[in-house]
């Protein structure tokens, strides 16, 4: 059997699509990000191109300086955002599973036949606020608080905000940040070209108007195209305007309480019999500080890290490996004990989650499967969990 | 045959046909009842996440009952408090951090290319002292502390390294 080396990334779980050697993450469904991109340097090229000249020379140079550097700015932001990890919790090893999966079944005691098991949930008190802390059958971990599970990526993101189409990427722990001042700056943009336009408009009527020399009429002729381009400009700027000033001011509005878009949907700190919000400072500069100045978080996915690939599908024996499961063979698992093992079964109350986009559907089965007889859960994949939910055990 | 003082006996018996004996040759293999239900090469001790502060890097103290006979629960809390400090560390508000975090903002976090952030430097610590501990502690007594940083910052797992039982 020959063991070649490879790169972490290439056995990661999950519905993520990788680039650069696994330096580039990103969702699978790009489509929506490239239509950004070419919206905001198609724009941009086009203020650049036409409005910049006219700009420079009649008011001043700094006008198309300021615009480069706010543009060069939002790209930066927008590849930081849609290019990096959101945080992303690695699956648990067999032996992890396994473990929390004889906690559980220590915890609920002796279920009697027919009865469904209690859900599986964990109460910890944060902050004498009682959070409760879900268990994700894909992930085969207990979420910790405020993460959730991707549908889209197939991942469970730490402090889970939304999956972004426009930015290709789940907003997470990590990149929040950039997203945020992605927007910001995308804002900022947007009425910095939607005003100039708006001059360069203005104060081109005005020469029209006076000017009727040989001259102005020869560049009528070339500045024809001009208007065309203007209003393309104006139109895009004004229906983005709208979104993305809207869009940072609610993220404005989460950042000052310390909440994410999640929380905010589900409603999980708002009403008369909901708790608190255990993670607030309750100052709203101190939540600001936090969210967009705390330390940057490193990821605990490694993508770039070798390891051996054993085409057996013994990926889990991999001495370094965090989260790897063989899917190139997913259905073959290997005994890790000689133990009996808990019966995976789902009930009503896995995890639900408001927006149909991050809700998990394959976990919601009320009733149990039989499955072919295996003494042991099965390596956490996409795969397995979709068609077993309850491993025959004994 | 007198058989005593095992725990159990498993009797093999051959019958040597086409010799001089004419009686069965009886074999006795002992094992032991602990042998028999010795747990695999090794097994896994998982000390999870300590929640109650919010959700800052903490593990918890609490020491798990499957170590107790394999290592002082003095020094078990002292690395795990060790390594609660060495993260909130990592984690700390503070000047320090706000200033790093505008900095990089006004360069557009390039500056990250060239430097390494405060986070990462602590989790270099980190790495050092777990090398540290499972040298001069944990290796002796048969057991292997991992870097909570391969698991995903969920657990710190000890891993007891027991001996194949050879038969």
């Amino acid at each position: 059997m020959i063991t070649r080396k490879v790169r972490k990334w290439e056995k990661l779980p999950g519905k993520n699509s990788f680039c650069c050697d696994g330096r580039v993450m990103m969702a699978r469904q790009k489509g929506v990000f490239y239509l950004t991109l070419f919206l905001i340097v198609g724009t941009c090229s086009l203020f650049f191109a036409f409005e910049c000249p006219y700009l420079a020379l009649h008011l001043s140079p700094a006008i198309p300086v300021f615009a480069i550097v706010l543009f060069l700015f939002v790209i930066a932001m927008l590849f930081r955002t849609s290019f990096s990890d959101p945080g992303v919790l690695p699956r648990a090893l067999p032996e992890e599973a396994t473990f929390i999966e004889m906690e559980i079944e220590a915890a609920n005691g002796n279920v009697p036949a027919g009865q469904r098991p209690p859900p599986r949930i964990r109460n910890v008190q944060i902050n004498s606020q009682i959070v409760k802390l879900k268990y994700c059958y894909t992930c085969k971990i207990f979420r910790p608080p405020r993460a959730s599970h991707c549908s889209i990526c197939d991942n469970c993101v730490e402090r889970f905000d939304h999956h972004c189409p426009w930015v290709g990427n789940c907003v997470g722990k990590r990149n929040y940040r950039y997203f945020y001042m992605f927007t910001l700056s995308l804002s900022l943009l947007t009425i910095y070209i939607f005003t100039f336009d708006i001059i360069h408009v203005a104060m081109r009527s005005v020469d029209y108007g006076f000017l009727n020399t040989l001259k102005e009429t020869l560049k009528q002729t070339s500045a024809l195209l001009n208007p065309v381009f203007t209003v393309l400009e104006v139109l895009v700027c004004f229906f983005t305007l709208w979104s993305v000033v809207g869009l940072t001011g609610f993220h404005t509005y989460l950042i000052s309480l310390n909440q994410t878009t999640n929380e905010d949907i589900k409603g999980s700190w708002s009403g008369k019999n909901r708790v608190q919000n255990p993670y607030s400072h309750k100052n709203i500069f101190k939540n600001c500080c936090e969210v967009l100045c705390g330390p940057a978080y490193p990821s605990v996915l490694d993508r770039r890290g070798l390891m051996q690939d054993d085409p057996a599908g013994a990926a889990a024996s991999s001495s370094a490996s965090s989260s790897s499961s063989s899917a190139s063979s997913a259905s073959v698992t290997e005994p890790q004990t000689t133990k009996p093992k808990a019966p995976l079964i789902p009930n009503e109350h896995t995890p639900e989650d408001a927006k149909p986009s991050i809700a998990e559907s394959p976990e919601k089965s009320p009733s149990p499967k039989e499955e072919p007889p295996e003494n042991f859960p099965p390596l956490a994949s996409p795969e397995t969990d979709e068609h077993i939910k309850v491993s025959a055990h004994l | 045959m007198v058989v005593k003082n095992y725990d159990i006996c498993c009797v093999y018996s051959c019958c040597c046909s086409g010799s001089d004996t004419s009686f069965p040759l009886i074999f006795v293999q002992t094992h032991s009842l602990q042998d028999l239900h010795q747990p695999t090469a090794s097994s896994k001790v998982f000390v999870q996440r300590d929640y109650s502060s919010g959700t800052h890097c903490r593990f918890l103290t609490k020491f798990p009952s499957e170590l107790d006979s394999r290592l002082d629960k003095q020094q078990f809390e002292e690395t795990v408090q060790t390594l609660n400090n060495l993260y909130a560390e990592a984690e700390k508000l503070g000047g320090k951090s706000y200033l790093e975090g505008c900095l990089a903002c006004l360069t557009a976090y390039t500056i990250f290319l060239c430097m390494e952030t405060h986070y990462e430097k602590v989790l270099k610590k980190i790495a050092k002292y777990i090398k540290d501990q499972n040298e001069k502690i944990y290796a002796p007594r048969g057991l292997l502390l991992t870097d909570p940083i391969e698991r995903g910052l969920r657990v710190v797992s000890f891993e007891t390294n027991i001996k194949p039982h050879l038969k």
